[in-house]
């Protein structure tokens, strides 16, 4: 059965079933390899994608729940991948293994885009439901308050919006 | 181990074989230069000739284009440690090449690159002085043929930067490859005299450097494994037997999965490396009709004979072999029993760790597909020389007719040195005729796991008067990954018994403890009920977790401050005091970081009620390349709940020669909390012959909230690089452990650490 769904502003028709997990959409049947299979039940973060700019687990969302959001994916946050927390990811040297930093970059910018100046307690709440196996979680904390004091943040986040 | 390291890292075939003598060649390939070691047999041909067309094992192959763009192979697995910067850095240094030119090519297996192999933190250890001298060799070369082109003397010139400079002429290296002959070889003699850098010179190892791989990971543009996709693949979920081996279908019912949109069928695996007996496969358009498919396919198995087995029946066995005096012995000495004859007091104590899980975020995956003759596969792998004789066993085909693609890893922690998972993907291919991506849900993973077993260990210190530690014995029993699946590893012992050393390392420590005897015990029960892993650092994981725990009761003991007790230990004398090159110094050095870490985190302070300091060192991975590694975590203890707070972990490492700081950093942050969630958070159990917590509903790594303040600092040092992937691991619990009684008391001597044992080791303490 046909559903439609606007991912990174972007609309596509899959024939798939409703209750087909959107990260399987996501990957499989639109060839965006960056959000990540990790648990398959919501906990690890490594597949989490912006739903009308709020980050949810891509895993445990059935494609028929978000025929009417906007999706956005790591490929869609900045068309250049230059996202002020992927910078800040790079100038930190946060990734080790690399397979959650998408989920954890995600769910970052959720954050960001409702709280520009997050505390240390703020932070570890918003990315508790992300595991890195590698704990590269110093890093991932230093990154996103790089980010935060860039500021140039909402810019980023507006285009994401704006595409929406 | 050297020697054994040098044969599985220099082996194609995981068959044990000598070192071959090396040399170094230099020519043309194509429009570029290649330069390799080669066996020292093959000098004597021409370069370009061999260059191009002898399958050989170069261990060590760069090349540079007529655009001055330098590629590095690495054989390495990318696995988060950055290994192909570091490695890259190494041959830029000598080569005095334009670090902005260089870049890393992850080759697929090949005859001609050697062995593939990473784990044991062995990669920079092993690397070092073939790289610096690989690079060595190309300058000189360029040298050479960069004077010749200006019409100069090489002796008057110098490189730098990818140029040859003489006086006031230059010549990059883009042109001297563009337009100069660049042919010679170098015998392992010359190799050996080519003059490296003193390491106040170094401009590249040991400095600071953006890691190559990172850009990619931060942007979601990184291909992984499970990222692969090939033309025509189809994909399949296993459904996995009751028990890892001895299980075999009797039915599958998939009647049901026929109305399921995208279900193709299911097929029986028949595999004769029985890596995988009893495995069924659903196979479908897409990986989620196969998950749904599965979910309603009825498979009948004739269970295996361990599907009963629990984990304290892991732990009873181990107890009888230990009571039994079986078991390899380690470390012997005819002066033990006398010793503990002479003891004033005899201290005993028996240690258990759970079984943990490798818990990687990737679940294991792989494409099998035939191309052209030959058999693929795509995945992420850690240690293909071994794995390539299991595929080739499984299909009935030759190693030559297989190729193993190479992938990012989203995880290794040891779980990919078994490369079981690519069996399933290649039997699927052949039954099919078509390419066939398998992937393990998070359970299935988890479920089979090769997870690290659970151990016993028994630990006995004989003392006299003052306290004089007069003999020691360190028993431990656990299952062996090594007699699984690489028993060309296995050393003998003193009384012709073999063992596995990754299962025992660490307990052969550098304290002088008088007579010291180790014996190690592999657990049947373990080795027939599950495939126990290598999991970061194998053995120390749970030796460490002994000794560094029994050195502390042994100074509470004796009534001596646990940092003055293990000084006094560490003489330095006989066996201990340490060779060239790996070892310089001895005991020295782990005396040295335990001051230095003990100073840093202000050891012997006066600390509010319900907090304490534990103190612990580790030399790594195994004596033959000691990383000096001390520890101080300081823990706060809630005595009504015993909960545990870590607060701060004070690491200092001695690794000698830092290759890239920022990522040698970076492993030892990850390491430390990997010790600390091994410690606090993980853990799991056998329960019907499977392993109990499949997913992070049951299985809890250390999540951000629970992250330490984190103080780590290297000790400054010229020599021999070793290992940093894995030593912070395994220091981290016993300090932990330690740190509980200076908090409280009260001794736990299992792992992982949780509140109830915690409240009740706090109740025990206080009716003693």
């Amino acid at each position: 059965m046909a559903v439609t769904l606007k991912i990174n502003g972007r609309d596509v028709v899959l024939d798939i079933p409703d209750d087909t997990p959107l990260l399987w959409a996501v990957r499989d049947e639109l060839d965006l390899k960056g959000t990540k299979f990790g648990c398959g039940i919501g906990m690890c973060g490594a597949c989490t994608v912006h739903v009308n700019g709020v980050a949810q687990r891509s895993c445990i969302t059935p494609v028929a729940s978000v025929a009417d959001a906007s999706i956005t994916t790591i490929e869609g946050l900045n068309a250049e991948g230059e996202h002020p927390l992927q910078q800040a990811w790079i100038a930190t040297q946060t990734p080790q293994c690399g397979y959650c930093q998408s989920g954890q970059i995600m769910q970052a910018a959720s954050l960001l885009a409702t709280n520009a100046n997050p505390t240390d307690a703020e932070i570890d709440t918003a990315m508790g439901g992300n595991l890195c196996r590698c704990m590269a979680y110093t890093r991932i904390k230093k990154a996103i308050k790089m980010a935060a004091s860039a500021g140039s943040l909402a810019t980023n986040v507006g285009s994401e919006v704006a595409h929406g | 181990m050297d020697k054994q390291i040098d044969e599985a890292t220099n082996s194609t075939t995981g068959q044990t074989q000598g070192v071959t003598r090396r040399g170094f060649m230099i020519g043309s390939v194509g429009a570029s230069v290649a330069m390799a070691m080669v066996p020292a047999a093959l000098l004597g041909g021409c370069a370009e000739e061999i260059l191009n067309t002898q399958p050989f094992e170069p261990t060590v192959w760069y090349s540079i284009d007529p655009s001055g763009a330098i590629s590095v192979k690495v054989t390495k697995a990318e696995m988060g440690q950055h290994v192909g910067t570091s490695l890259a850095r190494i041959v830029a240094e000598e080569l005095e090449a334009d670090w902005s030119a260089v870049s890393i090519d992850y080759v697929d297996t090949d005859a001609k690159y050697g062995a593939y192999v990473t784990g044991g933190s062995w990669s920079v250890w092993t690397s070092f002085d073939q790289l610096s001298r690989a690079g060595a060799a190309g300058r000189v070369a360029l040298i050479e043929e960069g004077a010749r082109l200006l019409g100069v003397e090489p002796g008057q010139c110098v490189a730098e930067n990818s140029q040859v400079v003489c006086g006031n002429k230059q010549i990059s290296y883009a042109d001297i490859v563009a337009k100069g002959q660049l042919s010679r070889t170098y015998t392992e003699e010359q190799l050996a005299s080519l003059p490296l850098k003193a390491a106040k010179d170094r401009k590249l190892v040991g400095v600071d450097t953006l890691a190559l791989d990172v850009p990619a990971k931060s942007q979601g543009t990184a291909i992984y494994g499970i990222d692969a996709t090939y033309e025509g693949m189809v994909y399949a979920k296993p459904l996995l037997p009751p028990t890892r081996y001895g299980s075999s279908v009797q039915s599958v019912d998939d009647s049901r999965a026929k109305s399921v949109q995208g279900y193709q069928q299911s097929v029986v695996l028949d595999d004769p490396s029985n890596s995988v007996p009893g495995w069924v496969l659903v196979v479908a358009d897409s990986y989620h009709a196969a998950q749904r498919a599965a979910r309603v396919i009825d498979v009948k198995w004739q269970a295996g004979p361990t599907a009963a087995v629990q984990e304290a029946d892991l732990i009873a066995r181990a107890d009888e072999q230990i009571a039994s005096g079986e078991g390899a012995l380690v470390l012997d000495d005819a002066r033990i029993d006398a010793a503990f004859d002479a003891a004033e007091q005899v201290l005993e104590a028996r240690y258990t760790t759970s079984t943990a899980l490798h818990f990687q975020l990737e679940p294991v995956n792989a494409i099998g597909l035939q191309n052209d003759g030959k058999w693929e596969l795509h995945t992420g792998a850690q240690w293909q020389s071994l794995s390539m004789p299991v595929y080739a066993k499984a299909l009935g085909e030759p190693e030559e007719n297989i190729v193993m693609r190479t992938h990012l890893l989203g995880g290794g922690f040891g779980r990919r040195l078994n490369g079981d998972y690519g069996v399933p993907a290649l039997l699927a291919a052949k039954a099919l005729g078509k390419p066939v991506k398998v992937v393990l849900s998070r359970e299935d993973d988890s479920r089979f796991d090769s997870p690290r077993s659970p151990s016993v260990q028994h630990l006995r210190m004989a003392l006299g008067t003052n306290s004089q530690v007069l003999g020691m014995q360190h028993a431990a029993s656990a299952g062996w990954p090594t007699a699984e699946l690489a028993s060309f590893f296995l050393a003998e012992g003193t009384n012709g018994e073999k063992y596995d050393p990754f299962s025992i390392n660490g307990a052969d420590h550098w304290y002088d403890v008088g007579p010291h005897q180790v014996r190690a015990i592999m657990n049947d029960l373990a080795q027939q009920s599950f495939r126990p892993g290598w999991l970061r650092s194998v053995a120390p994981g749970w030796t460490n977790w002994a000794s560094e725990s029994f050195m502390d009761e042994a100074a509470h003991m004796s009534g001596v401050d646990p940092l003055v007790f293990r000084q006094g230990l560490l003489t330095a004398q006989g066996k201990n005091a340490g060779s060239a090159p790996n070892a310089v110094g001895g005991a020295k050095r782990m005396s040295n970081v335990l001051a230095r870490a003990a100073a840093k985190a202000g050891w012997g302070k006066t600390l509010p009620e319900g907090q304490g300091m534990g103190i612990a060192c580790t030399f790594g991975q195994e004596r033959a390349m000691p990383t000096w590694t001390a520890c101080v975590a300081q823990v706060t203890v809630d005595a009504d709940s015993g909960a545990v707070s870590l607060n701060k972990l004070t690491i200092v490492i001695d690794a000698g020669s830092i290759v890239h700081p920022d990522g040698a950093l970076a492993q030892t942050e990850g390491a430390a909390l990997w010790g600390a969630s091994l410690a606090l958070h993980e853990g799991t159990e056998f329960v019907d012959g499977q392993v109990k917590d499949t997913n992070l509903n049951g299985y809890r790594p250390m999540r951000m909230g629970d992250v330490p303040e984190l103080d780590i600092e290297f000790v400054e040092s010229d020599q021999q690089p070793v290992g940093l992937g894995e030593p912070a691991t395994t220091v981290v619990g016993p300090a932990i452990g330690n740190a509980i009684f200076a908090a409280t008391g009260a001794r736990v001597r299992h792992l992982p650490i949780r509140p109830d044992a915690v409240k009740q080791a706090i109740s025990d303490a206080k009716l003693a």
